[in-house]
């Protein structure tokens, strides 16, 4: 094997770091830790799409345009998880006042 | 070769790199949104039957969505390790690993056809003879009209994806592609990591809720 063709130090240890988290997520979910089970996965769940995102991606090493338009698709999905939960979980407090037909 | 020059309205190749890079972002930045509605639906519902969504998820096969993430994991490695080969030149190598991670895209599908198959069989896709003993059956048949859209979308990523490797592995095995334009191979790359970012998150959203119940 040519030094060529030997795969960068920082692919492998993403590589590792991801299937390590694999494992931890698929072993905590099944620790009974009530509403925490949920926290944990999607924080590990973020932890490797930032993983995939910075270093397979290479994000880390763009500039401040890509880094731009790279984060727009989040920011606004942020904005419409957060406007349409805000509704969801908000109604049973303002049931709604129907005067339709009266 | 064509590639060693830029395309017209570039002033050079670094500029029509950066630009096809950029392209490909602005693509996923609407694929974001797009899978992004599918989760936030799931959300919305999940909230509203928390018990019935984790009764539903324990009934998804967690060995093959964890194998099937492994898979996909070490397939994105494969690509960002073409990627970075065939900046230094090793363009047939480049080709090899392109194809090794399309061939791993492969394996995917084939494991999701099986699990397709299995849940078939016990009654749980939606439209297709699904039946479910309990009284909360109506939420169990929300849950898995999500999995089989968001896991059959996600799958239509995936074989998208391993044509794209094959033909880029091609073109990259012709030599076609120089130390100074690489960008199908990037930009191919950028899709590929973003299927397999859009299947970490679905598997956390569908194989582990409910395990420790």
């Amino acid at each position: 094997m040519t030094g060529t063709r030997r795969p960068p130090r920082r692919l492998v240890l993403s590589w590792i770091a991801l299937l390590a988290l694999l494992g931890a997520t698929v072993f905590i979910a099944y620790l009974p830790l009530g509403t925490a089970n949920t926290v944990i996965a999607m924080t590990i769940a973020a932890l490797k799409g930032t993983i995939v995102a910075a270093v397979f991606m290479e994000l880390r090493e763009r500039n401040p345009l890509t880094l731009t338009f790279a984060g727009a698709g989040f920011f606004w999905l942020g904005i419409m998880l957060w406007l349409v939960l805000t509704d969801y979980m908000t109604r049973p407090n303002f049931p709604p006042h129907l005067h339709w037909g009266s | 070769m064509p590639e060693a020059r830029p395309a017209r309205q570039f002033v050079d190749l670094r500029q029509q790199h950066d630009v096809a890079r950029l392209g490909m972002w602005v693509f996923i930045a609407t694929e974001v949104l797009f899978f992004g509605g599918l989760i936030l639906a799931y959300c919305v519902y999940r909230s509203g039957y928390p018990a019935e969504f984790a009764e539903a998820a324990r009934h998804t096969k967690i060995v093959i969505g964890t194998a099937n993430t492994a898979i996909l994991l070490t397939s994105s490695f494969l690509v960002a390790w073409a990627v970075e080969a065939a900046r230094l030149r090793e363009s047939r190598f480049a080709a090899l690993l392109l194809w090794t991670a399309a061939l791993l895209g492969v394996v995917f599908l084939s494991l999701k056809g099986a699990e397709y198959a299995m849940e078939y069989h016990e009654r749980l896709l939606p439209g297709l003879d699904f039946s479910f003993a309990s009284p909360q059956a109506h939420a169990v048949h929300l849950f898995f009209s999500f999995y089989i859209v968001a896991t059959g979308l996600h799958a239509v990523h995936v074989a998208v994806g391993i044509a794209v490797l094959v033909a880029v592995g091609i073109r990259a095995h012709q030599r076609a592609y120089l130390e100074a334009y690489h960008s199908p191979i990037t930009v191919a790359g950028l899709y590929w990591h973003f299927v397999d970012l859009v299947w970490i998150f679905l598997f956390a959203l569908i194989y582990l809720p409910g395990r420790s119940g």
